[in-house]
């Protein structure tokens, strides 16, 4: 491969600041972060799990921690997170079965993602309040 | 597409493209994706249902061999997909060989010691260590 020096100036194409954003282009950046902050946020489940398996005292430390409020807002995003890139994980299937390809469909898809995650994500805290 | 057919025979057979790799990753992806669909809402329910429940009411429930076999797909679907994804996300941004193939590295690593743990602790409850 021949090499240019870094003297030599070369058109660059077009990147993210030339466009307007578009509400599919954010949920597709949305999906990514989600799906990045869920793969740290397995720290949190292997956790739970090893807690629960070493005993009541070190269970009661890991439940405390998340019981907190501290705790429970990472819960709380976490779920988010769960949720946003579950629901984003179906738009995508819908389109890998060559569906919802239209713009107009695709932004109400997008919409549905984003709106979907919250009103889901407040009803699993409601019902999990509400049942304990 | 018209024209020429470039692939050599042994290629079309292996039909595995530039990239040396096929479409496993894609099936791969969206297939535990598939299997995550109903998997994580069980696990969630399961978050719900021992939510503030006692140590020994956690390990009752998750010692019950259907949540012990959801919680095990949960934890195997999972890391196998979050691994792909995250494959994905560092071929995209991190540049540079050596610094690629140590990411990828830790990738798979950082997937296997959750996986792992996360199995020892679901087996060991199951099994009342």
């Amino acid at each position: 491969m021949s090499h240019s020096g870094p003297d030599v100036s070369r058109p660059l194409s077009p990147h993210l600041q030339v466009f307007r954003p578009l509400i599919t282009m954010i949920m597709s950046i949305v999906h990514r972060v989600t799906g990045a902050a869920l793969y740290f946020g397995t720290i949190l489940v292997a956790w739970w799990l090893v807690g629960a398996a070493s005993g009541p005292a070190y269970f009661d430390f890991v439940n405390g921690f998340f019981g907190s409020f501290l705790g429970r807002l990472i819960l709380f995003g976490y779920t988010w997170a769960l949720v946003h890139h579950l629901l984003g994980g179906i738009r995508h299937f819908v389109w890998d079965v060559g569906n919802g390809f239209e713009p107009e469909t695709a932004d109400k898809m997008a919409w549905a993602n984003i709106i979907g995650s919250v009103i889901l994500t407040i009803l699993i805290w409601v019902v999990g309040y509400a049942v304990r | 597409m018209s024209g020429q057919d470039f692939r050599t025979p042994l290629g079309k057979v292996r039909g595995l493209g530039s990239a040396k790799e096929g479409t496993g990753h894609f099936v791969r992806q969206r297939l535990t994706g598939l299997a995550n669909v109903p998997l994580i809402l069980a696990f969630i329910f399961i978050l719900i249902a021992t939510s503030g429940d006692s140590h020994g009411d956690v390990v009752a429930t998750l010692s019950h061999p259907l949540v012990a076999a959801i919680m095990l797909a949960v934890i195997l679907s999972g890391v196998i997909h979050m691994r792909l994804g995250m494959q994905v996300i560092i071929e995209d941004y991190v540049q540079g060989e050596a610094a690629k193939l140590v990411c990828l590295a830790g990738n798979t690593l950082f997937a296997v010691a959750i996986g792992i743990l996360s199995i020892w602790a679901i087996l060991k409850i199951s099994f009342g260590g």
